[in-house]
């Protein structure tokens, strides 16, 4: 009971017989935050109605960094489109590189080698981690934990000059194609690769010893922002949100895509779905992909990182002076592309945020007659109203970090 | 993912309770999907839905396809998930674009599945396709003024030409 | 005891650094200093020696340029190298004196627009480039901003500067940190007053473009020439 009721509680039995009735002079404001705000994770604008500090309704406006990149993509042959879906969720973007990549070989029903099937586990499970210390560092940030961004984004830093070394830049990298990895890793990279694997659980945990018990942190998180676990699925949600409220859906044990069936780690859940349980099971599955890299890593088989398909991969460069028949491969897959039958497909993989799926429609010509991306963040988002209608504004800067929107993702 | 077999007896229940809702069914790549008459798509995935046995419950992905030169031109498609038995299954309802100025229209799916609402709003916006029955259908990604449907195939791409040195002083800006 | 007082007189201390022998004849100007004894021309070189003069707008200038206030914004994938990894410990924009990120655009000097400017956003951008204050300026980072990348459809805007003045460019997809930090630098020396020189002055290129050399784009058509001299119209009304 708030203080007013006890106060007319304590009158009406008081003064026996009196009428006392509650008036709330309710003034419903409605504030517009964003696109520029620095709490926000990208430019996500959010018409909120408050009562005082209360949240009483909000929408989220998006479509602030919409590229166009479905419609781009409709104009360019299959492997230029790789690039460009890269870039939606820019900080996931091996995973969106293996959603259309395997969907385009599911299309054309091409096998890609095993040991492309394991750098390919390992670079996804790094840019799972990635993702994970960017949000930990922003959603500190925006929390007042300052200092975490530092921390997170020098292990990242560690991340990236694993993604330079290997596939030749930072960020959005190319590296899959369809058919495998487009270059082998080269050497030291392994050697590179276990020293951060030795030295990432440690940090994991100086992060843990930094926050988990940090009374402000709890105050900030605990029991707020919680949506129970039907609502979630109804609006579509996964993801470590759905996790974090006690379902162990997690589409890499349950769909077993690139081999991930042979890796031994273990899927974290909440108990009770607010706040504090999603960055609880975040930070544990920086631990299990830790886990899944190293066991990747050991067990990496040798052999050709690419599918031999010369109709859909480009032949080694060394064969090019000698064969004929490769110099016209490589003519007709660099000019025109290849060409995929016609057919329509979707395939989901497990991103960060949740269920990343893409859809390939094609026509069989050399470019796609559409690319649909499912992304995670777009439909999270749907629950975002849920999560902070009834609670303080504090509370809903809070969920907005945990929520984890990436735009790019959003917008598309 | 219900297999060939499993597709046609799912197509045979429905056709039982609502005669002529799918009149066809595909499967390709293991996928397995059926095609489904636009006016009774709501009843098609009601039954999905709720049928014991069947229990298709998660609405994955709601997204619209442009399948020109093809008639019926659009394509929306459900792709919907039985999390219990982990099976896919897709329903893809086939609606032409009506002549003139009028927009396709189809039922909205938004009280079977929440999910949808985000999505049908962004095949709203890309596609022009009208939902009848969504409480707040508006653009959700271009500005809200903004006029033409991108993601159809008759839509221009956009984009300007590239600047080199033998254009640039044709192009306002294009100053050393 | 006659105490002999001589005037150091005509030496050049400053040749022999360091040594004690110029360290004592500094000493001893300095006593002649205070005692007075110094006169016109040697007090005047004395002054020079030890004052910094100069003009106050260049002081204005290195001041500004050291100690530059960026606006936290940031668009897409180019938001997370910078301003989020420029900030973070490897690639410091504290020791360029950029420390100081400032949400807000009235506190702030200059806007990296990092990220694609899509046409929802670009009306922002520019309310947010208006709302701050002179002096400022703005760095575009990436390609996507500089000339819309690799999305040349609907949705993007073909390059920042189609809608507000931009300083600075920084090629790159993303561009590396160390790309974006030599960036700000160059927009150091302009903002000092020494600007570096643009590709044609340095490599002595201007005028060697096709349609300065007599190609055919130098012989435009009647109806394009008309089209170009309306839009230079356009442009200088």
């Amino acid at each position: 009971m708030s203080t007013l009721e006890e106060t007319a509680a304590g009158v009406r039995e008081a003064l026996p017989g009196s009428e006392v009735q509650l008036e709330r002079a309710t003034e419903v404001m409605t504030i517009n935050i964003g696109p520029h705000h620095p709490a926000t994770h990208g430019v996500l604008r959010l018409v909120v109605q408050l009562e005082g500090e209360v949240v009483r309704d909000l929408y989220p406006v998006i479509g602030y960094v919409h590229t166009g990149i479905e419609k781009s993509c409709e104009d360019k042959s299959y492997w230029k489109v790789i690039p460009f879906v890269e870039r939606m969720d820019y900080v996931s973007y091996y995973f969106q590189m293996e959603a259309f990549c395997g969907a385009v070989e599911r299309l054309v029903e091409l096998q890609i080698p095993e040991r492309a099937k394991a750098l390919r586990v390992i670079h996804l499970e790094l840019n799972r981690i990635h993702s994970h210390l960017v949000w930990l560092g922003t959603t500190a940030l925006d929390l007042g934990a300052i200092s975490m961004l530092w921390y997170c984004f020098r292990e990242r830093d560690k991340i990236l000059d694993l993604f330079e070394m290997s596939g030749g830049q930072r960020m959005h990298t190319r590296y899959f194609q369809v058919g495998g990895v487009i270059e082998d890793v080269p050497l030291g990279w392994e050697q590179k690769l276990r020293r951060f694997i030795a030295d990432m659980p440690v940090r994991v945990e100086q992060y843990m010893a930094l926050l988990d018990r940090n009374e402000i942190f709890l105050n900030r998180t605990r029991n707020t922002g919680v949506v129970p676990r039907d609502r979630l699925l109804e609006l579509g949600v996964t993801g470590p949100l759905l996790r974090a409220a006690g379902e162990p859906w997690d589409l890499r044990k349950v769909f077993d895509y690139l081999g991930y069936g042979r890796y031994d780690f273990r899927i974290p859940i909440g108990t009770v779905g607010d706040n504090y349980d999603r960055y609880r099971v975040r930070l544990a599955e920086m631990v299990e992909s830790v886990r899944i890299i190293e066991q990747a890593l050991d067990g990496l088989p040798e052999g050709p990182f690419i599918a031999d398909d010369r109709k859909y991969v480009l032949p080694p460069r060394s064969e090019l002076s000698t064969s004929m028949e490769s110099l016209i491969h490589h003519f007709k897959l660099v000019t025109e592309g290849y060409r995929v039958p016609p057919g329509e497909l979707y395939y989901a993989i497990e991103g960060p945020r949740g269920e990343l799926g893409c859809f390939v429609l094609a026509d069989g010509s050399a470019k796609p007659a559409r690319v649909h991306f499912r992304d995670s963040s777009f439909v999270n988002l749907q629950a975002f109203r849920d999560m902070c209608v009834g609670g303080y504004v504090a509370d809903m800067i809070a969920s907005l970090g945990m929520l984890d929107p990436i735009l790019g993702g959003t917008d598309r | 993912m219900p297999d060939a077999a499993g597709l046609e007896l799912i197509r045979a229940e429905i056709a039982e309770k609502h005669p002529g809702a799918v009149p066809a069914t595909s499967f390709e790549h293991g996928q397995a999907m059926l095609v489904v008459d636009p006016e009774q798509v709501l009843e098609v995935l009601r039954w999905l839905r709720d049928t014991p046995g069947q229990e298709y419950r998660f609405l994955s992905s709601l997204h619209a396809a442009d399948y020109l030169p093809a008639e019926p031109r659009f394509g929306v498609h459900y792709e919907l998930l039985n999390r219990d038995r982990v099976e896919r299954l897709r329903v893809k309802a086939v609606i032409a674009d009506p002549p003139g100025e009028e927009l396709p229209e189809l039922d909205s799916c938004v009280e079977l599945y929440p999910a949808a609402d985000f999505q049908e709003r962004e095949a709203y916006d890309f596609f022009g396709i009208v939902f009848r029955g969504h409480p707040d259908l508006r653009r959700i990604l271009l500005p809200d003024d903004y006029v033409g449907w991108p993601q159809r195939r008759d839509f221009p791409v956009g984009g300007e030409p590239v600047l080199f040195t033998h254009n640039e002083h044709e192009t306002a800006g294009g100053d050393s | 005891m006659e105490v002999e007082r001589r005037k150091v007189r005509g030496l050049a201390p400053l040749e022999q650094p360091g040594t004690p022998e110029e360290l004592r004849i500094r000493q001893l100007r300095a006593r002649d200093m205070l005692r007075g004894d110094l006169d016109d021309a040697d007090i005047e070189s004395y002054v020079e020696e030890r004052v910094v003069t100069t003009r106050l707008d260049k002081l204005l200038n290195w001041a500004r340029a050291n100690s530059m206030f960026p606006l936290t914004f940031g668009l897409a994938c180019c938001a997370i190298e910078s301003p989020i990894a420029l900030v973070t410990a490897r690639y410091d924009l504290a020791r360029f004196g950029a420390e100081a990120l400032r949400a807000s655009p009235r506190q702030a000097d200059f806007i990296i627009l990092s990220g694609r400017v899509s046409i929802k956003m670009a009306p922002i951008v520019r309310r947010l480039y208006d709302q701050m204050l002179e002096p400022k300026w703005s760095i575009s980072m990436g390609a996507c901003s500089s000339s819309g990348g690799m999305f040349s459809n609907y949705a993007v805007v073909q390059g920042a500067d189609k809608f507000m003045p931009v300083d600075l460019h920084v090629p790159g997809c993303p561009p590396r940190p160390e790309a974006v930090l030599y960036g700000f630098t160059k927009l150091q020396r302009k903002i000092m007053g020494n600007p570096d020189p643009g590709w044609r002055a340095r490599y002595n290129a201007a005028g060697t473009e096709e349609w300065a050399r007599g190609g055919a784009a130098s012989r435009p058509s009647a109806e394009e020439a008309e089209a170009y001299r309306a839009a230079r119209e356009l442009l200088n009304a």
